[in-house]
């Protein structure tokens, strides 16, 4: 059955969007303009540049809200998730010590040029992130994180020096989507050292999607909000996965 | 300005633990120099410049000597000696040297009095150039007057100097007061400064003499249009503290990342090396009138805003007391601390005054350097945008100097240009609004903030006591600061530190310490 959706303001299908952007123009009639015919070309209807201030010389920053034209039909969409039956604290570590019988070894990096470790911080270290305990916590667990700007080079050398069962990487703050090419890079050096099915390969960060994880070669992907659990317990459920198979 | 009630006998009690531990690590400095601490003697002696392999000439001599075994003694003599054999001025004289053309070594028994003269003569021109660069910014700060505080810093980051020219142009048509050009990422690793104007980086732009004169000139003709003093900052970090604080003070910025903690624990650059290091540059910096910043900050990224919120406040302390050990004054001590409690915290507004105001009351004469939100910022820009609105106002209450503006999508990407110039608005806003606020209000005696107040001093003596007892080295790899453990043996750099001589001589260093600061 279609059900077609459209964005929503406050009557069903209005097509309600805002955005803002920047222009390389003046701020003047021509420039608000230029803005509201920019947006049309978008396929958007009922233009309205409800704000427009000069940011700098010859740049004028614009808040447009307008129609969206086109419909959804929902019914064709389809994402994956990482799909696990969510495990506490206590479940997580009674499965590795009964499935698993030693330690499950992780090993997380924010790799490239970011220098931000928020997001495996979240993960790894003892506080965790949102009242759920981070893997350095879990008994069972062996967590190593190496911090921010690890080069693939040194996260793998890690990684086989540790044993890891499961490598974690983050990136959280890009320029010109450099965290596609840092991910990818690594699952490329992984598979040039024929090492790629060695490790439970998860990345994570504000800009990732279980999805586009898998679209680049890793084994899951999680995305803002993520708790520790629920990496702990993808990790376990898909290790006595494969030890199984 | 509202006030916490605070012992003032608990306070000298902290000063003077705090000075205990600088002096413990000084009594290492002293006795110990490094490669990159001569290179900076070579830079202000006036050599620059890369050989046929891009390897900056300070590197080059000091490696040279280095192969003779006559590092001990110190770059300045020989390299004295070679002006005397060469005749000719310091930068060409290092270059005849590189060719080969000229010997370099250690003049053995030479003390003669010809080449104690020109050594002596090296160390007053180099001291002169630092003397120059403060009275060239206190001249422009004449024209140009300087604003009130918090000034609002604002970074570029785009890789390439002349495209940051353009953004920090637009931040300053915005309102910044500051604009930090921040480095390509790793940079602190180099053991070398990079040589000539730079259009590629990662995440930052290579910090180079060059970068620094063309951002310098940059903003001094935005300033003509602005009417304000605009400062100029960069990283003084890493491997080579000692040799950006020389280029810096050679370009006249105005103020430097430099923070030995800072780089033992997040880059882990080796403790003896930075010590050291960070004692040669930050001499410069207060001949120069060059504002450091401290990394206190950082330490709330990885640990606990409130349960390590003592650590911040000891930090502070000794690096207040390491400062005056390099003879900083108060007015050039950008200590650093950060907005970084957990917003589902009840009252954490209360807490994040009571430790801004708490920085305020211990270094009251220093232009506190405030961090912004990191560690909370959402992927939703508009929460993200109220938790610096609220940040923002901690500041303009509290009365912090260096204000780093809070950016709704540091969670996402590196600032666009309207992320930049949204900031600045939220930023103009509240300072605007509540510009008195702080002189208006009192914190009630007994009440929420000065207990919390209180509670931190008291884990601050605690701790510093700890520290004393332990040294500063030991207490570092014990992971006492930040949840991070670093050796003293261990990180990157050991190599270049040497223990000085007897033959050692620095005629810069010598001088700065003998002749103090000075307002000339």
């Amino acid at each position: 059955m279609s059900e077609p959706i459209k964005p929503y303001g406050d009557t069903m299908n209005d097509g309600v969007v805002q955005l803002s952007f920047t222009l390389p123009v003046e701020n003047s009639s021509r420039g608000k303009k230029a803005a509201e015919l920019y947006a049309a070309k978008l396929n958007l209807e009922q233009v309205a540049v409800v704000h427009a201030r000069q940011i700098a010389t010859g740049f004028t920053f614009f808040v447009v809200y307008a129609r969206a034209v086109p419909v959804l039909d929902y019914s064709t969409v389809a994402a994956t998730e990482v799909a696990v039956a969510p495990l506490d604290f206590h479940e997580i570590n009674d499965l590795i010590k009964s499935g698993l019988q030693r330690p499950l070894v992780v090993i997380g990096a924010t790799i490239g040029s970011d220098a931000h470790t928020v997001g495996i911080d979240a993960i790894m270290n003892m506080k965790g992130y949102n009242q759920d305990y981070g893997l350095e916590r879990y008994p069972e667990i062996e967590a190593h994180n190496l911090g921010a700007q690890v080069t693939c080079e040194e996260l793998v050398a890690k990684a086989l020096e540790l044993k890891a069962d499961a490598v974690l990487v983050s990136q959280t703050v890009t320029q010109k989507d450099a965290h596609l090419r840092n991910f990818t890079e690594l699952v490329e050096l992984l598979e040039a050292e024929a090492l790629r099915s060695r490790f439970i390969l998860v990345a994570g960060g504000p800009r990732i999607s279980n999805d586009l994880s898998l679209e680049l070669g890793y084994d899951a992907g999680f995305g803002p909000g993520t708790v520790p659990s629920q990496v702990a317990a993808f990790l376990i459920t898909t290790m006595l996965q494969r030890k199984g198979g | 300005m509202a006030q916490i009630p605070l012992h003032q006998e608990q306070v000298d009690r902290l000063k003077a633990l705090a000075g205990d531990i600088a002096q413990q690590v000084q009594r290492f400095i002293v006795r110990h120099s490094s490669t990159s601490v001569e290179r900076a003697v070579l830079r202000l002696f006036g050599v620059d410049g890369v050989d046929r392999d891009g390897t900056p000439l300070p590197n080059r001599l000091v490696e040279m000597l280095r192969e003779q075994g006559g590092l001990s003694g110190g770059v300045s003599r020989p390299f004295a000696a070679a002006l005397l054999a060469s005749g000719r001025d310091p930068q060409t004289t290092a270059e005849l040297i590189e060719q080969g053309k000229i010997p370099f070594d250690v003049p053995g028994g030479n003390t003669g009095r010809g080449l104690l003269e020109r050594e002596r003569q090296l160390g007053r021109d180099a001291v002169a150039k630092l003397d120059a660069t403060r009275r060239r910014k206190r001249a422009k700060q004449l024209v140009h007057p300087v604003p009130p505080q918090p000034w609002r810093y604002l970074i570029v980051a785009t890789g390439d100097i002349y495209e940051d020219r353009l953004q920090a142009k637009s931040a300053v048509a915005a309102g910044a007061d500051i604009i930090a050009v921040i480095r390509s990422t790793a940079q602190s690793l180099l053991d070398y400064v990079p040589y000539g104007p730079t259009t590629e980086g990662f995440g930052g732009t290579y910090a180079t003499q060059e970068n620094f004169r063309i951002m310098r000139a940059a903003l001094d003709e935005a300033a003509e249009e602005a009417g304000r003093y605009l400062r100029l900052v960069n990283y003084s970090s890493g491997l080579c503290m000692a040799e950006i604080a020389a280029c810096a003070a050679l370009e006249d910025l105005d103020m430097l990342l430099n923070d030995s903690m800072y780089g033992i624990l997040f880059r882990d650059i080796n403790m003896q090396r930075t010590f050291v290091d960070q004692y040669f540059s930050r001499l410069i910096c207060a001949r120069s009138k060059i504002i450091i910043n401290t990394g206190e900050d950082n330490y709330l990224t990885t640990a606990d805003a409130v349960e390590e919120a003592h650590t911040v406040t000891a930090s502070q302390l000794i690096n207040e007391a390491m400062g005056r050990e390099a003879l900083l004054t108060d007015d050039l001590l950008g200590l650093g601390h950060a907005f970084e409690i957990d917003p589902a915290l009840e009252n954490a507004f209360l807490y994040e005054l009571a430790h801004a105001q708490l920085a305020r009351q211990l270094f009251p004469n220093a232009p506190l350097k405030y961090m912004p939100p990191t560690k909370y910022k959402s992927t939703d820009i508009f929460y993200s945008h109220c938790l610096d609105t609220m940040f923002n106002l901690a500041s303009i209450t509290t009365g912090q100097g260096i204000h780093l503006a809070g950016i709704l999508t540091e969670a996402i990407h590196t600032p666009l240009m309207q992320d930049r110039a949204l900031s600045l608005a939220g930023i103009n806003y509240v300072f605007n609004v509540a510009r008195s606020l702080g002189s208006e209000i009192e914190f009630r005696a007994g009440g929420f903030v000065a207990r919390r107040a209180q509670q931190v001093l008291d884990e601050v003596e605690s701790f510093l006591g700890e520290v004393r007892g332990s040294g500063l080295m030991g207490a570092i790899s014990a992971g006492r600061f930040a949840g991070i453990s670093r050796r003293s043996d261990g990180g990157k750099g050991l190599d270049g530190v040497f223990e000085k001589g007897d033959d050692y001589s620095n005629p810069i260093m010598a001088q700065l310490e003998k002749e103090g600061v000075t307002d000339e």
